[in-house]
């Protein structure tokens, strides 16, 4: 069961890999149709929670990916899950990267690259936006949160202290119950 | 503009800024390469992380391979995803071995909900921060500022799918930039 689970976890994630065009958080849906619908290896709990999980860690959240072979088939698991993700991507980003540099005053190129910039920085917004909405929609704590993300974003614009320590300020508020 | 001495500055560089990277990587990795290691300006940053998105695979590893593969080529985009994945992967599974036994405590749902909201906010001001590199744009300033908007409203409000939203503000962006330069 091992071996053939970490070679399904290789080749399914080797094939989602190329699709997944905005981070392979854009792929949640099928991996949930593979390991929880299709092949029973985890359940609704522990689909959901891997992903939380690795969103909290320090780190690429990525690597939920291998939060989740962890959890099917432990150590091998989590290394396929995450080979098989990374592998087509990283060799797609490397020479399509250099491509890009060796032709950059092409006007396709320069086009393209003055033509995503505006893409980039509303997306990075709107994920702001979306990953701060649910805890604005919980009912209890709903000024402080709001308050809280307004410092947060004041003190990463106004001052060079260290993004570190306001993430850990914001986990002994949380500890507290004061968020 | 700064680069790194070596492998190993780099390895310990990367690794340095995914450990800083509680909910998602990318903050950190706006003040580390740009304003404290000075490795990219903005516009730079802004430009490789352009191009990252567009590419399958995680947004700022793939940015961070780019920028190891400027300097050392090969070798160092490798050193540079190591960097990124190497320490966190192995915070990452010893968390999910504990699991078990933590989640018993409420404490620590709440305290993982407050560094969620840090984490957002610290999202949303990354965007900020990043905005004027739109005063530059060859698209001129107007046109850029109203197709980040939209990109905002579309993904942020209306939830479209990121493929449709590629396709029409990345598109369009692309076809009024060619129209501009050529």
């Amino acid at each position: 069961m091992n071996t053939a689970a970490c070679a399904g976890l290789f080749l399914h994630f080797l094939m989602l890999s190329p699709m997944s065009i905005g981070g392979a958080i854009t792929t949640v849906p099928e991996m949930h149709r593979y390991l929880v619908d299709q092949t029973g290896w985890l359940t609704e709990t522990d689909f959901t929670t891997s992903i939380a999980l690795a969103q909290a860690a320090p780190g690429p959240n990525i690597l939920f990916v291998a939060v989740l072979g962890w959890n099917v088939a432990g150590l091998l698991g989590a290394i396929a899950a995450m080979g098989g993700i990374m592998l087509p991507s990283t060799l797609l980003t490397l020479s399509a990267t250099r491509w890009a540099r060796a032709n950059r005053e092409h006007l396709g190129v320069r086009a393209f690259s003055a033509g995503m910039m505006p893409l980039t920085l509303g997306l990075i917004i709107a994920t702001g936006w979306l990953l701060a909405l649910p805890f604005l929609r919980a009912d209890d704590h709903r000024w402080s949160t709001l308050a809280l993300i307004a410092t947060t974003v004041l003190l990463t614009l106004k001052t060079r202290l260290g993004l570190v320590w306001m993430v850990l300020g914001g986990g002994v508020l949380g500890a507290l119950g004061l968020v | 503009m700064n680069r790194p001495a070596s492998l190993t500055a780099l390895f310990i560089a990367f690794s340095r800024l995914a450990l800083q990277g509680f909910g998602g990587v990318l903050a950190v990795a706006q003040r580390e390469l740009v304003e404290r290691l000075g490795w990219m300006t903005r516009e730079e940053f802004v430009e490789t992380l352009a191009i990252a998105q567009v590419l399958p695979g995680p947004n700022v590893v793939n940015l961070s391979m780019m920028v190891g593969d400027r300097f050392f080529g090969t070798r160092g985009a490798m050193a540079a995803l190591a960097g990124m994945l190497a320490a966190p992967a192995v915070i990452v599974l010893c968390l999910a071995a504990a699991y078990g036994q933590l989640h018993a405590y409420p404490v620590a749902a709440n305290a993982l909900r407050g560094m969620g909201v840090v984490a957002s906010g610290l999202v949303l001001a990354t965007g900020f921060k990043l905005l004027p590199a739109l005063n530059k744009s060859s698209l001129g300033k107007a046109s850029a500022f109203g197709l980040a908007l939209a990109a905002f409203v579309l993904i942020g409000l209306l939830r479209w799918p990121l493929i449709a939203v590629l396709a029409l503000v990345g598109g369009g962006g692309t076809a009024l930039a060619w129209w501009r330069l050529k």
